[in-house]
């Protein structure tokens, strides 16, 4: 039995995670406000069913997602079942994978080539089903089985869907790359090592 | 110590820490001696790094957290509705 006194004290550092979820989930900072806050209402109100010595964070996410899929999906005319069609796999590796090979780490190269904002919007643009796994996944580092939990979904559905999500967000990157002029479309590339690379679309 | 294929089917269970012990064992192994693979897997793990250090920086509005706190306060009937 949880102490109602003790959730603030427990629950509020979690609210900067929270708040940066729900704003990649309504897309919308008024929203994400009042997400976070009914969360914490709801979690408060419903403290009594938290078992203490389990994960707090996991079950404020359950709540907050819960939240998100009962108020806010009721705005749109339908989950989408999105079919992202065959996109290939190692999708943004194959065009950004040795543009700067030597001296600099993937990493850096990535951080610079896309903006914060860039790689929220790849995020955001995916359909729900396929974005909340990733940002749970991606972002918030939950486990599959905590995932599979919060969103009320098999494990193997939790993998189907990271995996297609994953390189959607990716084909988005690329997007955004090309349209910046700072990947190289797949024409121009070709020739240069010998290597093959796939024609997408 | 398993091919290319088998491996990179891996590569997500892998980045995200889901391998058993013995599965990880043998990619690493794979990847010891598989260049290609190498870079690969380390592209996506630094992918990872890089989507969630983007997607969290994030500046929660100022006096959301106070406003929080005055709700929960406010909820003392526990009705969910405030006051």
């Amino acid at each position: 039995m949880a102490d109602r006194a003790a959730f603030a004290a427990d629950a509020m550092q979690y609210a900067p995670q929270l708040y940066s979820a729900a704003l990649r989930m309504t897309r919308n900072a008024a929203d994400a406000e009042d997400l976070v806050q009914e969360t914490y209402l709801r979690g408060y109100r419903g403290f009594e069913s938290f078992e203490a010595g389990t994960n707090l964070r996991a079950w404020l996410f359950r709540i907050l997602t819960n939240t998100f899929i009962n108020r806010y999906r009721a705005k749109q005319r339908r989950p989408q079942e999105t079919d992202f069609g065959e996109l290939e796999d190692l999708y943004l590796f194959k065009r950004v994978g040795g543009i700067d090979p030597a001296s600099r780490s993937a990493e850096d190269q990535l951080m610079d080539i896309f903006s914060d904002d860039e790689v929220k919007s790849a995020l955001e643009s995916l359909p729900e089903n396929f974005r909340l796994p990733v940002l749970l996944a991606d972002v918030q580092e939950f486990s599959y089985k905590e995932i599979a939990e919060i969103l009320e979904i098999p494990i193997g559905t939790v993998m189907s869907r990271l995996h297609r999500g994953r390189k959607a967000m990716q084909k988005a990157l690329v997007d955004y790359g090309e349209a910046r002029g700072l990947l190289r479309r797949p024409e121009g590339t070709a020739a240069d090592d010998g290597s093959e690379v796939p024609a997408h679309g | 110590m398993g091919d290319c294929k088998e491996t990179l089917r891996e590569l997500e269970a892998f980045l995200d820490g889901e391998l058993s012990e013995q599965a990880r064992h043998t990619i690493q192994s794979h990847l010891g001696g598989c260049i290609d693979c190498l870079e690969a897997f380390d592209f996506h793990a630094e992918l990872k790094i890089v989507i969630a250090a983007k997607c969290k920086s994030d500046e929660m509005p100022a006096g959301l957290l106070s406003r929080i706190e005055q709700c929960l306060g406010e909820d003392f009937d526990g009705d969910g509705r405030i006051g």
